[in-house]
């Protein structure tokens, strides 16, 4: 995966998003505090919402280009996306959630990514027929995750998935997107506040600070371990 | 109760579906506009479409009747295009009973696609879903329950509907009476009597419609 982002500027209520970077790792953390723009940074990723300036590019696919007036839709991005508050669909139970993406007769699902497969990896066969207002807060996460990667996209966005969560769960449910990037190979972009998480989960991580990447490098440059299993941003 | 009270009543009610029906479309699809877009006149319309629910039912009757009638700018060209009368006809009736309740439709319907959190439509998209796909599959399920309580809602105000009718419709027996327009023509005559049978199926059919309404939007969405 090879996602270009170029002298994208995004106005925000405070201050305007501004990134510059080339990333590229299987799984990159974006960390920083609330309302540093990490949420605005996916959704423009996503398509979900349109920069003032600057250009995204996904391996050979242009996103968006301001200068140009492209502007791809989000149904033709083949990006996943999973919001903080999950948002699985109410009026539909869990099978009906995982294979929304299959009705929508897009191009480019991979075969391996299969309905079977991915149940059986995310464990969540069992839940098929519950209403997703019956399931708990790590069933879900998982059902959200499983719905996300039957869209075979091309890279998945996370925003803070795992807040909701109390410790023991997230313990749980990490290893899932482990298995997530071993099992299907999709690179993932993941924000959190929280810096054990990113250390758990991440080759390299963004710092995002008032809309700005402030610093960049690999987990071990940026964090340094804390009374364990904490970490915590190595100064400067 | 005379085969004509029922008459009246089915007459009403028909004409009252009829009417609410014709208005669901762009009704829920102005509804999406004034809640999910941001556009320029969108107070202006809003506004217009308002107008109804305050002016005088009468003053609105007058607009009608001047539009629709054989040399009015609709009426005219309806009458040409499609060899039509509107005016006093049951036509009008149901146009009527569609325009005064317009905007009670208009304003359910936002309140209902409203209700619906975006999210769930941008995670759809994400998922592959375009925009009518997302609206058929997402939006309008989850806004469905108040969807159908603004038509039910509608439909109650049809169905008592009378100062635009008696303009554009006149009171003509087994054409245009409507309930209302009967109590009132059965008031005048001191046949009080049988205006008290008109109004006791009245208050039936539109105690029937609101408390259907009501109970549809207590319903929590799923």
């Amino acid at each position: 995966m090879n996602l270009e982002i170029s002298r994208l500027q995004l106005p925000l209520s405070d201050f305007p998003l501004e990134v510059d970077a080339r990333l590229g790792a299987r799984i990159t953390g974006v960390f920083g505090a609330s309302g540093a723009g990490k949420t605005s940074l996916l959704e423009v990723i996503a398509g979900l919402r349109q920069p003032a300036r600057g250009r995204i590019v996904l391996d050979d696919a242009v996103l968006s280009d301001a200068a140009a007036g492209a502007f791809l839709a989000p149904e033709r991005r083949h990006i996943g996306y999973v919001p903080q508050d999950d948002a699985l669909f109410p009026h539909l139970n869990v099978r009906e959630n995982l294979r929304y993406s299959h009705l929508a007769d897009r191009d480019g699902h991979r075969p391996e990514i299969t309905y079977e497969h991915v149940v059986a990896v995310l464990d969540i066969d069992h839940l098929a027929e519950r209403r997703v207002g019956s399931l708990s807060g790590g069933e879900r996460q998982r059902v959200t995750f499983g719905r996300a990667v039957l869209a075979s996209p091309r890279l998945l966005l996370l925003d803070e998935p795992l807040a909701g969560l109390d410790a023991e769960l997230k313990e749980r449910v990490i290893p899932y997107l482990l298995t997530i990037r071993e099992e299907f190979g999709i690179p993932m972009l993941y924000v959190s506040h929280n810096p054990s998480e990113i250390v758990a989960l991440c080759d390299e991580v963004l710092l995002l600070d008032h809309g700005r990447c402030v610093r960049r490098g690999p987990c071990a440059e940026l964090f340094v371990a804390s009374a364990a299993p904490h970490y915590v941003l190595r100064p400067d | 109760m005379s085969f004509e009270v029922w008459q009246v009543a089915w007459f009403t009610t028909w004409v009252a579906a009829a009417g609410t029906l014709l208005i669901l479309p762009p009704g829920i699809a102005l509804g999406w506009l004034l809640a999910r877009k941001h556009w320029r006149g969108k107070i202006l319309v809003e506004t217009i479409v308002t107008l109804p629910l305050v002016m005088p039912p009468v003053a609105t009757g007058l607009v009608l009747l001047k539009l629709l009638g054989r040399r009015g700018l609709l009426g005219r060209w309806i009458e040409s295009l499609f060899g039509v009368e509107i005016v006093f006809t049951w036509r009008a009736v149901v146009i009527a009973t569609a325009v005064m309740s317009f905007p009670l439709l208009v304003r359910t319907a936002r309140l209902a696609l409203e209700g619906v959190n975006p999210r769930f439509e941008q995670v759809a998209r994400t998922l592959g879903a375009g925009p009518w796909r997302v609206f058929w599959t997402i939006t309008l399920p989850l806004a469905a329950r108040g969807l159908v309580a603004g038509a039910v809602l509608a439909f109650a105000r049809a169905l008592g509907e009378f100062g635009a009718t008696i303009m554009v419709a006149g009171f003509i027996p087994g054409r245009t009476a409507t309930l209302a327009l009967s109590i009132y023509h059965l008031v005048q005559l001191s046949r009080d009597d049988e205006a008290w049978g008109l109004l006791a199926i009245s208050i039936t059919l539109a105690f029937g419609a609101l408390w259907l309404s009501e109970t549809l939007l207590r319903k929590k969405t799923p």
